[in-house]
C-alpha cells in the first residue's frame, strides 16, 4: 500500500529559555487515501500538537510530513483542520464563515455564481442551509461544530483533521454528528484523521485507531485496525463482538498498559 | 367602558362597515399601555436630569443677582445672547459671525486632524500590536510622548507650519493619536490564536488578513480608543483655536471675555458641552454599530 499521507520520524520539542521538553518522539503513520484514522490517548500527551504538525500549524523539530510524496510544512487548504472549538469568525454569518475559504481556494476555478453554490450545497451537506444568514452566536453548539465541518469540506482538502471536533458537545448531539461525519465520509471518501478522548467513538468511525503512550517523548504505542464492514450502524455494533473486542483493546491500552499519570 | 365586552373572535366577524368604531376598542388598550409604558420610561430618564437642572439655575440666579456680583445670572445671560442664540447664522466678515460658523470652523479642524489620527494611530497601533521588534522600539516612545501635553506642541507646530490652521489640526492630531494607538495595539495582540490558524488554513495573504481578521477582531478595541480620542480632540480644539485666533469657538469664547461678553462665553460654552456629548455619543453608536454581534462568542 502506497502511503497518501506520511508522518516521517518526527520530533517535537518545545523550547522556552533554557527549559526544552520534548513532547513527541519518533512519530512514524502512514495513511492510505480515503482511511479514516483516529488519534486517541491521555490528556496531554501531545495530539493536538501532532494534529498541528499534519496541518503545519506547527514545525516538527526533526522529521517530515509527505503529502502525496511531497513535503507540506505550512498551513493549506489541502489540509483543512476543524478545531476543537469550532473557531467560526463571530462577525461573519455562517454563509460568510464557509465563504471565506471558498473564495480563497476557488477564486480562479469557479465561478461567483459557482462558488455560491458550491457554499450552500455544503451547508446542505450538514444540514444548515436554514442558519446560512445567522451569527456563531444565535446558533448551538452543535450547530457551530457542523459548520466548521462544512467550512473545512467546502475547501476541499486533501486530508480533513478533526481535532476532538465532539468535545464539548452533549451526548446526544455528539450521537448525531458522528452519524453525520460517517454518512459524509462514506459519499465524498475523505481522508480523516480525528483526535478523541472517546473510545466508543475511535471504534465506531474509524478504520485504524493510533494510540498514543504518555508524554512527555510520547509516541505512538500501538495501532489498531477496525474491521468493522461500513456502512456501520450504532446500534447493531453494540452487541457485535468484533465491536467489543476493538472497544476492549483500547480500553486495555489507555487504562492498564498506559495509565494516566498526573504530571504534577 | 360604555362598550359591552365583545371578544376578539366576534370583532373578526363583524362587517367591515361596521368595524371602525368597534375593532377599534380592544386594539386600543395595548397600543395605549405601550405608549403609557414608553413614555414612563422616557420620564424615568428626562425628568430627573431636568429637575436638577431647574434647580441648580435657581440656585444659580438666586446667588448671582446680588449687585456686584461678577457673574451674570441665567435670566441675564438669555437676555444678552438672545440674538446669538436666535440667528446662528449671520456673516458680518471677519470673525463677526454667528456661532454656526464657529463651530463649524473647530468641528472642521476637529474632523481634519482626529481623521488622520485615526488613519495613522490604526497603522500603527497595528504595527505595535502585530511585531515585538516594532513594539520594542516604538512603545517606550509613545509611553513619553503622549504625556506631553496637547498645548505645548502647539509652538513647535507653529515654527514649523507658521500658520494657525495646520497647527491647529497638528494639535488635534498629536493629542487624539496616541489612545488609539494604544488601543489598537492591544486588539491586534488579543486577537486569538484560533482565528490565526483559521487564517493560515485559508491562507490569507497580509492584507486579506487584516482586512477580514485584524480590524473586525480588534473593532472593540479601536473603538475604545477612537472614543477617547475624540474627547481629547474636543478638549485640545478649544484651547489650541484660543491661541491661533481666526474664526472658532475657542477665539469666540476669548474674545468674548477680552471684550468682556461673558454671557456670551457662558452660552459657548454650554454649546462645546453639548457638542463634546454628541461627538462621544456618535463615536460610541458608531462602533456599537461596526462591532454588532462581535461580542458576543
Ligand atoms: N506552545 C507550546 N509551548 C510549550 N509547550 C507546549 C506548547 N504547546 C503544547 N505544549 C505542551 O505539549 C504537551 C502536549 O500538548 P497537546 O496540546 O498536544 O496535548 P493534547 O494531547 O492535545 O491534550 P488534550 O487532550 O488535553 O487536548 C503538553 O504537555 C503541553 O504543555
Ligand atoms: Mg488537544
Amino acid at each position: 500500500m502506497k502511503p497518501y499521507l506520511k508522518l516521517d520520524h518526527i520530533d517535537k520539542t518545545f523550547t522556552r529559555g533554557n527549559a526544552t521538553t520534548e513532547v513527541l518522539k519518533d512519530i512514524n503513520l502512514n495513511i492510505a487515501r480515503g482511511e479514516y484514522v483516529s488519534i486517541i490517548g491521555h490528556s496531554g500527551c501531545g495530539k493536538s500538537t501532532m494534529l498541528n504538525i499534519i496541518a503545519g500549524l506547527t514545525g516538527a523539530s526533526i522529521g517530515c510530513v509527505l503529502l502525496e510524496d511531497r513535503e507540506v510544512n505550512s498551513p493549506g487548504p489541502d489540509r483543512a483542520v476543524v478545531f476543537q472549538n469550532h473557531s467560526l469568525l463571530p462577525w461573519l454569518t455562517v454563509y460568510q464563515n464557509v465563504q471565506l475559504g471558498v473564495d480563497k481556494v476557488f477564486a480562479k476555478s469557479k465561478s461567483k455564481a459557482e462558488r455560491e453554490a458550491w457554499i450552500l450545497h455544503n451547508l446542505n451537506l450538514v444540514q444548515m442551509t436554514h442558519a446560512k444568514d445567522k451569527r456563531p452566536s444565535e446558533i448551538s453548539g452543535g450547530m457551530k461544530q457542523r459548520v466548521g465541518i462544512a467550512r473545512a469540506l467546502a475547501m476541499e482538502p486533501k486530508v480533513l483533521l478533526l481535532d476532538e471536533p465532539f468535545g464539548a458537545l452533549d451526548a446526544l448531539t455528539r450521537a448525531h454528528l458522528q452519524d453525520s461525519v460517517m454518512a459524509l465520509h462514506q459519499k465524498l471518501g475523505n481522508t480523516i484523521v480525528m483526535i478523541t478522548h472517546d473510545v466508543d467513538e475511535a471504534v465506531l468511525l474509524s478504520d485504524r485507531i493510533v494510540m498514543m503512550t504518555n508524554g512527555p517523548s510520547a509516541t505512538i504505542g500501538e495501532v489498531l485496525d477496525v474491521p468493522l464492514t461500513r456502512p456501520r450502524k450504532r446500534l447493531d455494533l453494540a452487541t457485535d463482538p468484533l465491536y467489543l473486542k476493538c472497544r476492549k483493546r483500547v480500553l486495555e491500552f489507555l487504562y492498564e498498559r498506559h495509565r494516566f499519570v498526573e504530571a504534577a | 367602558m360604555t362598550m359591552p365586552a365583545i371578544s376578539p373572535d366576534n370583532v373578526k366577524m363583524l362587517p367591515t362597515t361596521a368595524a371602525p368604531v368597534v375593532a377599534m376598542r380592544p386594539k386600543r388598550a395595548p397600543r395605549a399601555d405601550r405608549f403609557l409604558k414608553i413614555a414612563r420610561a422616557t420620564a424615568v430618564r428626562v425628568i430627573p436630569p431636568l429637575i436638577v437642572l431647574a434647580l441648580l439655575m435657581l440656585f444659580w440666579e438666586l446667588v448671582c443677582r446680588r449687585a456686584g456680583s461678577t457673574l451674570p445670572p441665567p435670566s441675564k445671560v438669555f437676555k444678552d445672547t438672545r440674538e446669538l442664540i436666535f440667528d446662528p447664522f449671520f456673516d458680518h466678515g471677519g470673525i463677526d459671525k454667528g456661532l454656526f460658523w464657529h463651530l463649524s470652523a473647530s468641528l472642521q479642524r476637529v474632523a481634519y486632524g482626529y481623521s488622520l489620527a485615526a488613519i495613522a494611530g490604526i497603522a500603527l497601533g497595528t504595527l505595535v500590536g502585530q511585531s515585538v521588534w516594532a513594539m520594542r522600539g516604538l512603545d517606550p516612545l509613545f509611553q513619553v510622548l503622549r504625556t506631553i501635553p496637547p498645548l505645548a506642541w502647539l509652538p513647535l507646530a507653529l515654527a514649523a507650519f507658521r500658520d494657525g490652521q495646520p497647527s491647529a489640526i497638528f494639535v488635534i492630531f498629536i493629542t487624539s493619536i496616541w489612545p488609539i494607538i494604544i488601543n489598537t495595539a492591544v486588539g491586534i495582540r488579543n486577537i486569538p490564536q484560533d482565528y490565526r490558524n483559521v487564517a493560515a488554513v485559508v491562507q490569507l495573504n497580509p492584507l486579506e488578513f487584516f482586512w477580514k481578521i485584524m480590524l473586525p477582531s480588534a473593532a472593540p478595541y479601536i473603538f475604545t480608543g477612537l472614543r477617547i480620542g475624540v474627547g481629547l480632540s474636543w478638549l485640545a480644539i478649544i484651547a489650541a483655536e484660543m491661541l491661533i485666533g481666526g474664526v472658532g469657538i475657542g477665539f469666540f469664547i476669548w474674545d468674548a471675555w477680552n471684550s468682556s461678553h461673558i454671557s456670551e462665553i457662558i452660552l459657548a460654552l454650554f454649546y462645546v458641552g453639548i457638542i463634546g456629548f454628541v461627538l462621544d455619543r456618535a463615536i460610541a453608536g458608531l462602533g456599537y454599530l461596526v462591532t454588532h454581534g462581535t461580542s458576543a462568542n
